[in-house]
């Protein structure tokens, strides 16, 4: 993959990138001491190496071809024990009785996936007094909802929802399973995960299926998002994923499409349970809805200072947009963690994104691709942000930020008009 | 009151530099840290040792070098330290990971069991946030992910209350011990070390236990013991270059309103 950890951290110089950008091995020199293997972030060196470094490469390879040329075939049947898991389940998360916006996207991105593997497409549905949430989840794409209610369930816990979750597994064998990346989607999912004994591939930025062996393919970044890598699960079954919220699009809803619906018993004896939630304090002002914005008004380290940083703010208000920031501006104690947006902080995907002396590292970047329009100023015209933009604006963000203000206003309100 | 810390090392990823032409990393550039999220999980800990009295004992799993963070460990306040180190843990993903230090957990408590086990809330270089929940699980404890408070450590009870972070706000939760608690930042300040601890670890030798002193099954480790592999690497898709709209403060904005003004009319 020519990153070259292997080499640096090789403490004997035997390794080395060949032009193809693989690893090479120095025999004379290396002394099987394991450290490039421990860097590998792609886990694609193994040892003893010489050999089998050299067979996955080509392994690898040979893999691309075959997903990438065969993925209009119809799905084979799996033979053996593999062969008894089929279909694509989404955990459907709610509070409260509200549906997590991810969940619907991931029913949006499980019904393609459901569809290329000639299977159907259910939402696992836990909670109390829910069932009317069902036809939501048929509108979005379900063939069947499996309702687990109880008022047990009402919130949640890693305990009571891991067993029933896993139970339920168990029981119908799933061969794809995804949740979203939020707090309570990678608990469960990574509990869940570890109790079936399978694979679990996190924060997934897209889905594919490989039809000849029925895989989930599985992307994510890797290295700060400078690569991604593929990742698959090929003997295990379910094969799970995490997807954060906002990377998939979220489908249209078809308010006449009907489903089938599995109501399943569900039994908690509270007496066995050995978490207790004792309160949910919902903290005013706490939210800040970065992932749903329409519009966002960025700032980075370019702003200068905390005063500066004003600007957005000020922009913000004047056009009924969110404040972001990237991971400098936080770090320099401008804003808090919360609006910071990218790889580290919230991926959005707003119609007009605003980027004020931002630079457009990798990780930033990374999570403002899904938005529509991204305009940029900046003062150096090398800045990388310049790449993958829109609009680009050379020159100060403190200067421009307060004339872009009422001409904006305008527009939005002239389009909201017409 | 026997406490366990796990402890990752990590390349310092805000240190990384990575060249835009090449697509490489420059890894002098990242030196090895404790993974940020540990370090606070070690703070939290030692803390409660200072309260309730007992032992803070840490495990890390990865290559001879790591011993260097164990001892960072020992700078912050803790008491032992053990390194699961082996060519057959190479290749590990969350799955074999959280075998080998459960059964590293196992093998370390054998004659003093712990009460609780402290995690980062995730790791900056693989960033999964899968291995707390997986010890927990192999282990058979409630597992208490998110966490940025302990409230409460009722030792008789044998009962700790968290506050579980939440999108909007967090919850309070009960737990039973021995459970495992995955942290945030916001639990602690790290202090600075003392002196006599900064000693101490120059001195200290963590312990060292390989694949067999685990009594442990090997299939279960490495690749080997991992479902999930790396099928193929690419380069992130590009968005198309940018537009550069160039003039006077005034002209560039007029420009500016007009394209958008074009293009949200499509
Ligand atoms: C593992 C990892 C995860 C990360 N996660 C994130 C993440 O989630 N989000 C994130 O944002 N970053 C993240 N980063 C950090 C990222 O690599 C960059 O360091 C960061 O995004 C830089 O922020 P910046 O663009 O504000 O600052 P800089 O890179 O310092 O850029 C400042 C820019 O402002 C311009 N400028 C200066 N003065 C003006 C002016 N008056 N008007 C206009 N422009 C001006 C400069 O030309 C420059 O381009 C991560 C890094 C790592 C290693
Ligand atoms: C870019 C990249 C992507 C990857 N993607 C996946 C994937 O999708 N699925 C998968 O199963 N594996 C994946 N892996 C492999 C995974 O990173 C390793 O298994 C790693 O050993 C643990 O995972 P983590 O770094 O994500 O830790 P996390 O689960 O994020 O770590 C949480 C906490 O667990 C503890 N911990 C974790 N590792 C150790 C350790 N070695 N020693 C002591 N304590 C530890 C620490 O307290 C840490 O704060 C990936 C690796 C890389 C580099």
């Amino acid at each position: 993959m020519g990153c070259e950890a292997c080499v640096a951290e090789c403490p004997h110089q035997a390794l080395y990138m060949n032009d193809e950008g693989q690893c090479n091995v120095l025999e004379n020199d290396c002394v099987d001491c394991g450290q490039c293997v421990d860097v590998c972030p792609v886990a694609a060196i193994s040892l003893p190496q010489r050999a089998e470094s050299k067979e996955q490469s080509n392994n690898t390879s040979d893999k691309n071809v075959i997903s990438e040329n065969k993925t209009e075939e119809k799905a084979v049947k799996l033979e053996g024990d593999l062969s008894k898991y089929q279909g694509v389940w989404v955990f459907i998360e709610q509070r409260e009785g509200e549906i997590a916006s991810v969940s619907l996207e991931l029913l949006g991105a499980g019904r393609e996936l459901a569809d290329k593997l000639g299977v159907e497409l259910s939402g696992v549905l836990l909670g109390s007094e829910i069932a009317d949430k069902a036809n939501n989840l048929y509108q979005y794409g379900a063939d069947k909802v499996y309702l687990l209610e109880h008022p047990g369930l009402k919130y949640y816990r890693t305990e009571t929802y891991m067993q029933n979750f896993v139970q339920l597994v168990q029981k119908y064998n799933p061969e794809v399973i995804l949740m979203g990346a939020t707090t309570t989607g990678r608990d469960l999912a990574g509990a869940v995960a570890t109790d079936l004994g399978t694979g679990l591939t996190a924060d997934c930025t897209a889905l594919d299926i490989d039809p000849e062996e029925r895989l989930l393919l599985a992307t994510r970044p890797a290295f700060g998002g400078n690569i991604m890598a593929t990742i698959v699960s090929k003997k295990h079954r379910p094969q799970m994923a995490t997807v954060r919220s906002k990377v998939m699009k979220m489908p249209k809803p078809i308010f006449e499409q009907q489903g089938e619906l599995v109501k399943v018993d569900v039994e908690i004896d509270e007496s066995q349970l050995l978490t207790k939630v004792r309160e949910i304090v919902q903290q005013a002002g706490d939210k800040v809805n970065l992932q749903d914005a329409e519009i966002i008004v960025a700032g980075g380290r370019g702003l200068g200072d905390g005063d500066n940083f004003k600007v957005c703010y000020d922009l913000a208000k004047s056009i009924g947009a969110q404040v972001g920031a990237s991971r400098a501006a936080v770090e320099a104690g401008w804003i808090d963690h919360k609006y910071q947006v990218g790889q580290t902080g919230v991926t959005v995907a707003p119609k007009i994104y605003i980027a004020l002396g931002i630079s457009g590292a990798i990780q930033h970047l990374v999570g403002i691709r899904g938005s529509d329009i991204i305009i940029a100023v900046n003062t150096d015209p090398e800045a990388p942000i310049f790449k993958e933009c829109t609009y680009g604006i050379v020159g100060d963000a403190l200067e421009i930020a307060p004339l872009l203000k009422q001409p904006l206003q305008q527009l939005l309100a002239d389009k909201k008009a017409s | 009151m026997h406490i366990v810390v796990c402890v990752k090392q990590v390349p310092d990823t805000t240190e990384v530099k990575i060249d835009p032409e090449t697509n490489t990393l420059d890894r002098s550039s990242a030196p090895a840290i404790i993974n940020p999220y540990d370090a606070h999980a070690v703070d939290e800990a030692v803390r409660l040792k200072e309260q309730h009295g007992g032992k803070v004992t840490i495990i890390s799993m990865g290559p001879p070098g790591a011993v260097e963070v164990i001892k960072k460990c020992i700078e912050l306040g803790a008491d032992e330290g053990y390194l699961l180190s082996d060519r057959k843990f190479a290749g590990s993903d969350t799955l074999a990971t959280s075998y080998i230090l459960a059964k590293g957990i196992e093998t370390i408590c054998q004659d003093n069991p712990f009460q609780l086990i402290f995690c980062g809330k995730q790791a900056i270089d693989g960033d999964t946030a899968q291995v707390g929940p997986g010890i927990a699980r192999r282990l058979l404890i409630p597992q208490l992910t998110y966490v940025n408070e302990v409230t409460a450590v009722d030792s008789a009870k044998e009962v700790i209350t968290v506050h579980r972070k939440l999108d909007d706000g967090y919850e309070v939760v009960e737990a039973k011990m021995p459970c495992l608690i995955t942290v945030e930042k916001e639990i602690n300040q790290l202090r600075y070390s003392s002196l006599p601890n900064m000693l101490r670890a120059a001195r200290y030798q963590p312990h060292m236990l390989n694949a067999d002193e685990l009594n442990a099954d090997v299939t279960n480790m490495g690749l080997k013991g991992s479902p999930t592999s790396v099928a193929k690497i690419f380069a992130p898709e590009q968005r198309g270059e940018g537009e550069i709209i160039a003039g006077s403060n005034d002209e560039t904005i007029n420009q500016l309103i007009q394209k958008l003004s074009d293009q949200m009319a499509k």
